[in-house]
């Protein structure tokens, strides 16, 4: 599902450049549920991002479900991101104008999707995390507990192949951590692949496989 | 379907950002009242003062005497100038160029005009059949003053719209004998004037006749020339050909000013229309300053729209939003309040001038506005203005999604 060669990236500031990536090989097969571990400064959100189509990177291979991921036109990005991948943030980014449903039917605005069906279909993926009866209220009428769920089930509408998590519980506590990640254990069940970043070693060890990285390189996966 | 949600985005954001949608939709409004405010003020001056020469023939001479202040060839001065007969014969022998002329012969105060019972005071002059030209006169029934009236020195007369109507009233008036000063004529026409109503106040008849029943002398006292299609130019070149020629005949130096004055119409128009040019000139500059001060403001505000958003747009972004989304969402959103802004704009110039439609002062009167000129002012300021918003947007659809749900 997802293969990386040989991935460097560097980041250039006004005085000197910043080797982040430096030579990153990872193969995860489709259905797999993988935690990103490292420390700050170890190159696990830029791997994120660049995993995300969200970031570039300067040499090296991405194939993402056989599409290699490079020097694509910002159109084709969103279109991979649209299609294939679903996003789940640490400070959940709802759209803070929007109702729950509506945050969640947005993806498939983006797909061209009719209005009825977006709205069904909203609901439908509120009701898997649990939250129909909260489908009319806004973000911050919410917990944050409840708002990274809507969050998954808005990274979940447009059925994609890989889920990407950057630190979804880092704002949660420990309860509805577990939650989240019953959900996350969820989604892979149903054959979506699972990818997150995380720090704490109790979401790591719920995960099938644990990558750790350490300054720019694989330390262990 | 897709267009519902286009509206909900564009009603949502601007719920979200009232102020600085106000902001916006007041600056694009004001510039457009302005534009059609000044233009429609500038047509207003323009007007009262077109109207000033609309009752005349605009390519004129206008000749009148006066009295001697220099001494001439053995004569004194203040010496009192008459113009006569051969004055006018002469003009119209030399100077076959001019389009028309005529003399006019004042009788002295108002005079008693009766028929039937009815007795009003209108002023009488005696006219050549020139005076037609020359005062733009229209004639509504019969025939204006003729050759053949003044050879035959008859006793006929063409009124004035108004006195037929205070006259006559509903009765037919060609061929009626009226009454002026004790003298009968007999109504050959009726005419009607551009200029004011004043104009129709007046009666004509044949030139020989008024010199011969009020003088006796075949004296002039003013003469007029048109130049019809003749350009400025030559013109001033007529007048002072004219003006030797008179001067000549009536043994005036030819630098006495007071004894021969000639206003040149043409002139005058002249540097009214340069005038108006002026002004007109002057309104557009003011115009398109304030449509680019509208324009700057929408950009202004266009960018801060952006800078608003910028988390919100990365949001997008990572879900699946193409860069030609993110400009069309902002450029509806901009082109929408624009134009609706833009509109109300408008209606309040057009009402504005609409209030003040009905003053008539000198120099002021019926002012209007092109609608065509607005409403394409109007497309030009949403245009440049969404242009103007065209980068920050494209900025926008540029955002990296990963900094800009990081920035707060």
């Amino acid at each position: 599902m997802i293969q990386l060669k040989g991935i460097h990236k560097s980041y250039q500031t006004e005085y000197n450049s910043l080797h982040v990536l430096k030579g990153i090989d990872i193969d995860i097969q489709e259905g797999d549920f993988v935690s990103i571990m490292g420390s700050s400064g170890s190159g696990k959100s830029t791997m994120l991002n660049i995993l995300g189509i969200l970031d570039k990177y300067d040499e090296g291979e991405y194939i993402l479900d056989g599409n290699l991921i490079k020097n694509l036109s910002q159109k084709d990005e969103a279109y991979y991101r649209n299609h294939l991948l679903g996003f789940v943030f640490q400070s959940f980014n709802l759209l803070a104008f929007k109702t729950a449903k509506e945050n969640v039917a947005l993806p498939l605005y983006y797909q061209k999707v009719d209005r009825k069906v977006r709205q069904e279909l909203a609901l439908e993926y509120l009701d898997q995390v649990g939250l129909l009866e909260w489908a009319d209220h806004y973000p911050n009428q919410m917990s944050g507990g409840q708002q990274q769920r809507v969050a998954i089930a808005r990274s979940l509408i447009s059925k994609p192949k890989v889920i990407l998590a950057d630190e979804p519980t880092g704002a949660l506590d420990s309860k509805t951590s577990e939650d989240v990640m019953d959900i996350f254990k969820k989604v892979n069940a149903q054959g979506i692949t699972v990818l997150l970043v995380t720090h704490e070693d109790e979401i790591s060890k719920m995960t099938n496989r644990v990558i750790r990285l350490r300054d720019g390189i694989i330390e262990s996966s | 379907m897709i267009d519902i949600d286009k509206w909900q985005e564009i009603f949502s954001s601007i719920r979200r950002h009232k102020l600085r949608t106000a902001l916006t939709a007041f600056g694009v409004a004001w510039g457009i009242f302005m534009l059609v405010a000044l233009l429609g003020m500038g047509r207003g001056l323009e007007k009262g003062l077109e109207y000033d020469f609309r009752d005349d023939a605009i390519n004129s001479l206008w000749i009148r005497s006066g009295t001697t202040s220099l001494a001439y060839k053995g004569l004194k001065k203040g010496r009192r100038i008459q113009f006569d007969n051969s004055d006018y014969d002469l003009i119209k022998e030399q100077f076959p160029e001019i389009d028309a002329i005529t003399g006019r012969f004042y009788i002295s105060g108002s005079q008693t005009v009766s028929y039937k019972d009815k007795d009003m005071s209108f002023s009488t002059r005696g006219v050549h059949p020139g005076h037609q030209i020359l005062e733009n006169s229209i004639m509504l029934e019969g025939r204006y003053i003729l050759d053949k009236d003044l050879d035959a020195v008859s006793k006929v007369a063409v009124i004035g719209r108004i006195v037929r109507d205070d006259l006559f009233g509903k009765e037919d008036a060609i061929g009626k004998e009226i009454s002026i000063g004790g003298t009968i004529y007999k109504v050959v026409g009726v005419f009607r004037d551009t200029g004011s109503d004043d104009e129709m106040r007046n009666i004509f008849i044949p030139i020989t006749t008024a010199q011969r029943i009020y003088s006796g002398k075949p004296e002039i006292h003013q003469l007029m020339v048109s130049g019809g299609t003749l350009g400025l130019r030559e013109m001033q070149v007529l007048e002072s050909k004219i003006h030797n020629t008179l001067a000549r005949n009536k043994r005036i130096d030819p630098k006495d000013e007071k004894a021969l004055r000639i206003f040149n119409l043409a002139e005058e128009y002249q540097k009214f229309t340069g005038l108006m040019g002026a002004i007109r000139w002057l309104i557009w500059l003011v115009g398109i300053f304030s449509i680019l001060a509208g324009v700057i403001g929408i950009s202004n505000i266009m960018l801060i729209i952006v800078k608003d958003r910028t988390k919100e747009i990365g949001i997008r972004k990572a879900i699946g939003a193409t860069p030609g989304s993110i400009v069309r969402m902002i450029m509806q959103e901009s082109i929408f309040i624009t134009s609706l802004a833009g509109y109300i704009g408008l209606l309040l110039g057009i009402g504005l001038l609409f209030a003040l439609s009905d003053v008539e002062s000198d120099y002021f009167r019926n002012p209007g506005v092109d609608l065509r000129v607005v409403v394409t002012a109007l497309f030009v300021l949403v245009l440049t203005g969404t242009l103007a918003g065209l980068i920050p947007a494209i900025q926008a659809a540029r955002i990296n999604p990963v900094e800009a749900i990081k920035s707060d």
